[in-house]
């Protein structure tokens, strides 16, 4: 047996968390491993740094980006850390695995790469204060949260960013405790979703100067899903208005879905979004890689009077990575405007 | 008809029994010969193989330190941190149960894809990989390390023979090498922008990948030869095989103008024959299986012991049967006794329905081609002082020494006709004058067999030139490189370092033994650091030198270099060699280094502790005309442990041993196949007997008596094998020049100085002597004992 098998199994069966599904074992037991509980208090700048004491934690930045002549593009750098045992050791013996996923999506291309590291020899890593996250060359990292610069490189694209946040943390659930299925598997879950975002991207073509706005999300958990939930559907969209909405449609193996989201206001104030506030529905899909992929979604919150498509920017953003799944921009119409990002995982 | 066809043909070999034996053996020991040398190849390869593909060797660029053998963990860090895509190795050996095991450790979440196998069983692989420190080993070392190490040992059949593999943290911990790694294996897919090996880690080069792993390169001559010895004896089998087919087939014909006669249609016939040889050639092909893989089985533990003390590969002992090669071996038997028989099929197919069934010799048929095998042979001799002067390189090497085989073997019933034609005209009495004539008469039908025998005993003399002469030079080599009458091994750097101390006072001088790893020319190769003294210079004696060689050495102004080296890179005496980046020296001398696969360059102490100031001697050679007093005082007074004393006389005899052992497969192929064509020999004298009485008869109804008769036959075959001898004593001196100067040169880096062993020969020329004497004795025998009616008959047929 090859090692890349080794590497399917390890995705298939070790909590690989951006896969969210019941298959991937984010359904599975946490023996061992710390659990969230209901009610935390965050102490920053402590909590920006990992968790080794729960199994599955990352570090999730997307952004819309637009080159000078106006031409759009999206950006992901993600650092994903999975343990096989709780807590830290040095060296080799250290139970930490560390994943990173960097892509760059245009209209008509979709570049990706992914690495991988054991934790303990210094090959990857958090630290909070300073900020640093890092995997390889690829590396987010700053005096403070606040203000980073961001780095990655693939066989055929790089990018260089400085990053700059306009609002406050955003805590999602209840003061960042987010219920993850009705069986009550949940995991801490903040963001800082107001980062100004302006750098230089390497394309084939040449480099790219470009602007924007980025999201990213930290999240930790031991045991995030019900063991019957098979993908999941997540938003992070940005109106032209200033408000914002994370919003996220789990799917069950019984075809139900259990739907929570977060509405942000212009100055970081947060309205929960239960099972019923929000609905999202796909409208057209579109064949990626031998699957039927929903690539332009209807998206609905009442209470905010929000009634708009989501349309995939490009509908290729198959993420080609040991496990494989679509993350890309979307371009929002409907009773509002406006740009974000599309992930669905748990697609066959 | 078609039953009666073939029971008539079955009919024959009924009556004829003992040719059909010869022509069974003959092929079962020819398939029997090349299948089992072809088991061993092949076993060999696929250790070889698995062992280059746990590393992807032949797949993938690989990262190692220019000097020395160990990458520090946080260069490799460093090189990821700078986006280099690489995963790290660790590699090693560990004494298990009396064996070393190779020990690797690898990365599997940076391994580049494909750089395996690891493992199969268990319910969590990588878990059990990464978090328990699971040992994964090859079945045959299992049980030792499981007995060695504490950690949980799981056998894995698909992993190299003596390997075993495990996380590179767990290697660390096992082999007791923290933070240290091997090698890195370069992933196929890197990053934009990433900056030069040389800015991150000047100390590391990049090695593309090789097409062929390391060890299958360096062992390549070695399957060669094996590969040459299992032709040689399949030729000798085939022209056992061809030798019975033609004899059948001769006189057969008289059956074959029957058949026709009978309505019988040539083609039907010809197919008839066709099913007959191929049942013959699959019965005994199979029979040759069965004896290749005993023959394989029995030779192989000598060939993994060879293959690991000349070149260190490690060769599983066990042999593992595939499918394809029993298809090989009978596809190979049936190939063989085709070829054997398309003359004889050919000359049945073309012969007239009614042409002569009688018992017209099949030998004169022989003698009507003798120009054209005259030209052939010529060619062929030809052929091989081409390819010795124009050809290069191993395979070329082959050719030659096949064409000059083969030529010989044609020439040499001309040589022999030639021979008894000169013994012809001067006999001096009618018998002795019928003895010659009647000599020349069967030499046709003997050239077969005698062909066979030239090309074993040639062979025999050849090789054991070869094994003989390199015996001599190694000896002599070890005689002049280990001149230290002890050799003591310190365990660690403390130990060495008050050993040093404490033997300065006690012994007239010590010798540190340094050297490292280091890339030269581009190979991998070594450089040693020698305290320069009387020990080397009133011994080493140099194949080319240019002026005071090891004062020029002792002041750091030259470097030394063994003969592989030069000639792998044509560097000589006025060349320079560039020892580490930068630093060039003249090469003063070059010397023999046999034994040894890799280059080697020889630099003084100074500056060898100069440029690697990390190596440090752990082993040395001390010089002291009372070893013994030296050894009690090592022993009782500095409290060495005896095992780490070896002296001169035992480092000598392993020298030696792993020597002898180089050599035993060699021996045994070469026993074999001289086995063969005394067989050959053997069998064709019995067959020719059976059809000699009609020639016989008139000289006997003239007055010779059986018994007499009887002695000359014996006679004859002690000539006929005699004047083989002398062809051959040539020919296989001519062959160990070819071994020694060319295909030595090619295969092991060195050119071996060629002695000549005239007792040996003697005995060989006995051997061979006795053999065809007792290979006559039966039908000499039958001779003389022979009732005189069965003489008679022979008139009485006539009318």
């Amino acid at each position: 047996m090859k090692v890349e098998k080794y590497l399917i199994w390890l995705l298939m069966v070790l909590p690989l968390p951006v896969l969210a599904q019941g298959f991937a074992g984010m359904g599975t037991k946490a023996e061992g491993f710390a659990m969230p509980r209901p009610d935390p208090t965050f102490n920053f700048p402590a909590d920006h740094g990992p968790h080794p004491d729960y199994r599955i934690e990352w570090w999730y930045l997307t952004a819309n980006l637009e080159g000078p002549d106006g031409t759009p593009y999206g950006l992901q750098w993600t650092l994903f850390r999975s343990a096989l045992a709780p807590g830290e050791a040095s060296g080799w013996d250290s139970p930490q695995i560390w994943f990173g996923h960097a892509a760059v999506t245009t209209s008509g291309m979709h570049y990706s790469a992914e690495r991988f590291a054991r934790g303990g020899i210094g090959q990857a890593g958090v630290t909070p204060a300073p900020f640093d996250a890092w995997i390889d060359d690829w590396r987010m990292a700053g005096d403070a949260f606040e203000d980073l610069t961001l780095t990655a490189t693939g066989a055929a694209f790089a990018y260089d960013m400085k990053l700059q946040a306009q609002g406050p943390l955003v805590l999602h659930g209840q003061d960042g405790y987010s219920v993850k299925s009705a069986h009550g598997q949940a995991s801490y879950y903040y963001s800082q979703p107001f980062f100004t975002i302006s750098g230089t991207l390497t394309l084939p073509d040449g480099p790219v100067e470009v602007t924007g706005s980025a999201w990213l999300d930290r999240e930790w958990s031991s045991q995030p899903l019900a063991g019957d939930q098979t993908g999941w559907d997540w938003f992070s969209l940005s109106f032209d208005t200033g408000d914002k909405l994370m919003g996220f449609r789990l799917r069950q193996s019984d075809g139900e879905v259990f739907t929570s989201g977060t509405w942000i206001a212009p100055d970081g104030a947060t309205t929960a979004l239960g099972d019923d506030a929000l609905s999202v529905r796909p409208l057209a899909t579109t064949q990626v890689a031998s699957r039927e992929v929903p690539t332009r979604w209807r998206v609905l919150v009442r209470e905010q009077n929000l009634d708009v498509t989501a349309q995939a920017i490009n509908p290729n953003a198959w993420m080609d990575t040991t496990v494989p799944y679509w993350e890309g921009p979307v371009r929002i119409d409907g009773t509002h405007t406006g740009q974000g990002f599309l992930e669905m995982t748990g697609y066959e | 008809m078609t039953g009666a066809g073939l029971s008539a043909l079955w009919s024959y070999w009924r009556r004829n029994p003992l040719q059909l034996f010869t022509l069974v053996a003959g092929l079962a020991l020819a398939t029997a010969l090349w299948s089992g040398v072809q088991a061993v190849n092949s076993e060999a390869r696929a250790s070889y193989d698995a062992a280059a593909a746990l590393l992807g060797e032949g797949r993938f660029d690989q990262v190692l330190p220019r000097a020395g053998d160990t990458i520090e963990q946080q260069t490799y860090v460093a090189l990821r941190r700078a986006g280099w895509q690489a995963g790290p190795v660790l590699e090693g050996t560990l004494m298990a149960g009396g064996r070393s095991v190779r020990i690797v450790g690898i990365d599997p979440l940076t391994a580049p894809g494909g750089v395996g196998p690891i493992t199969r069983g268990g319910d969590a692989p990588l878990q059990s990989f990464l978090n328990e420190g699971v040992v994964y080993a090859h079945p045959e070392v299992a049980d030792a390390l499981a007995g060695a190490l504490p950690q949980r040992v799981v056998p894995d059949p698909g992993l190299a023979p003596g390997t075993a593999i495990t996380d590179i943290g767990m290697a660390q911990r096992v082999l007791g090498r923290p933070g240290a790694l091997s090698r890195l294996i370069l992933s196929d897919i890197q990053p934009l922008n990433r900056p030069p090996l040389a800015e991150i880690a000047p100390g590391l080069v990049v090695q593309p990948a090789q097409r062929g792993a390391d060890i299958a390169r360096l062992t390549d001559s070695f399957h060669l030869n094996l590969t040459a010895f299992g032709l040689l004896s399949f030729a000798v089998g085939i022209f056992i095989v061809h030798g019975a087919i033609g004899l059948a087939f001769e006189q057969r014909r008289a059956m074959v103008r029957t058949l026709r006669t009978l309505g019988m249609p040539l083609r039907r016939l010809m197919v008839l024959m066709a099913i007959e040889l191929a049942v013959i050639a699959l019965i005994a092909g199979g029979l040759g299986v069965v004896l290749g893989y005993a023959l394989a089985a029995s030779l192989l533990p000598d060939v993994a012991a060879t293959l690991e003390g000349l070149y260190g590969a490690q060769v599983s002992g066990v042999l593992h049967l595939q499918p394809a090669w029993w298809l090989s071996s009978l596809a190979i038997a049936l190939l063989g006794t085709f070829l054997a028989a398309a003359g004889a099929l050919w000359r049945i197919a073309h012969m007239p329905v009614l042409a002569s069934g009688g018992a017209r010799a099949w030998a004169m048929e022989a003698g009507r081609r003798r120009g054209m095998q005259a030209l052939a042979a010529l060619a062929l001799l030809l052929g091989a002082v081409a390819f010795v002067t124009l050809g290069h390189g191993l395979v070329a090497g082959f050719a030659s020494l096949a064409c000059m085989l083969l030529g010989a073997a044609l020439a040499l019933p001309l040589v022999l006709d030639a021979a008894l034609a000169t013994g012809q005209r001067f006999a001096k009495s009618a018998r002795w004058e019928w003895f010659w004539a009647d000599t020349r008469q069967q030499l046709p039908g003997l050239s077969l067999a005698l062909m066979a025998l030239l090309l074993a005993m040639a062979a025999n003399v050849g090789v054991s030139t070869m094994v003989s002469s390199f015996r001599l030079t190694f000896a002599g080599f070890l005689d002049q490189r280990l001149v230290a009458e002890l050799y003591v091994t310190a365990d660690t750097t403390d130990q060495a370092a008050a050993l040093e101390t404490f033997a300065a006072r006690r012994a007239d001088a010590v010798l540190p033994m340094l050297s490292a790893e280091m890339r030269l020319a581009g190979r991998g190769a070594e450089i040693r650091g020698v305290r320069v003294g009387p020990s080397y210079s009133d011994h080493w004696t140099f194949i080319a030198r240019e002026g005071a060689v090891w004062g020029r050495v002792a002041r750091g102004e030259a470097v030394i270099v063994n003969e592989q080296l030069a000639r792998r890179a044509n560097l000589w005496p006025g060349d320079t060699l560039a020892i580490v980046p930068g630093q060039e020296l003249p090469i003063a001398g070059v010397v023999g280094d046999y034994g040894n696969p890799i280059g080697q360059a020889v630099i003084g102490e100074a500056l060898f502790r100069n440029l690697f100031p990390q190596e440090t001697a752990t082993r040395f050679g001390l010089r002291r005309d009372d070893a013994n007093a030296l050894r009690l005082a090592l022993v009782d007074d500095f409290g060495l442990d005896p095992g780490q004393i070896r002296d001169q006389a035992s480092v000598k005899s392993f020298s030696m041993d792993v020597f002898e052992r180089t050599f035993t497969v060699t021996g045994a192929l070469n026993v074999l196949t001289l086995a063969v064509a005394g067989f050959a020999i053997l069998m064709s004298l019995l067959t020719l007997a059976a059809m000699r009485v009609p020639q016989l008869a008139p000289v006997w109804a003239l007055g010779l008596t059986r018994r007499e008769l009887g002695r000359l036959e014996l006679l004859r075959a002690v000539i006929l094998a005699a004047l083989t001898l002398a062809v051959a004593l040539p020919l296989g001196l001519a062959l160990a020049w070819e071994l020694l100067a060319v295909v030595n040169v090619e295969a092991f880096g060195w050119r071996l100085p060629m002695f000549l062993f005239p007792a040996d020969y003697a005995k060989l020329g006995l051997f061979a002597l006795i053999a065809a004497l007792l290979a006559a004795l039966l039908p000499a025998r039958r001779m003389a004992r022979m009732p005189p009616s069965e003489l008679l008959k022979v008139f009485a047929n006539e009318g």
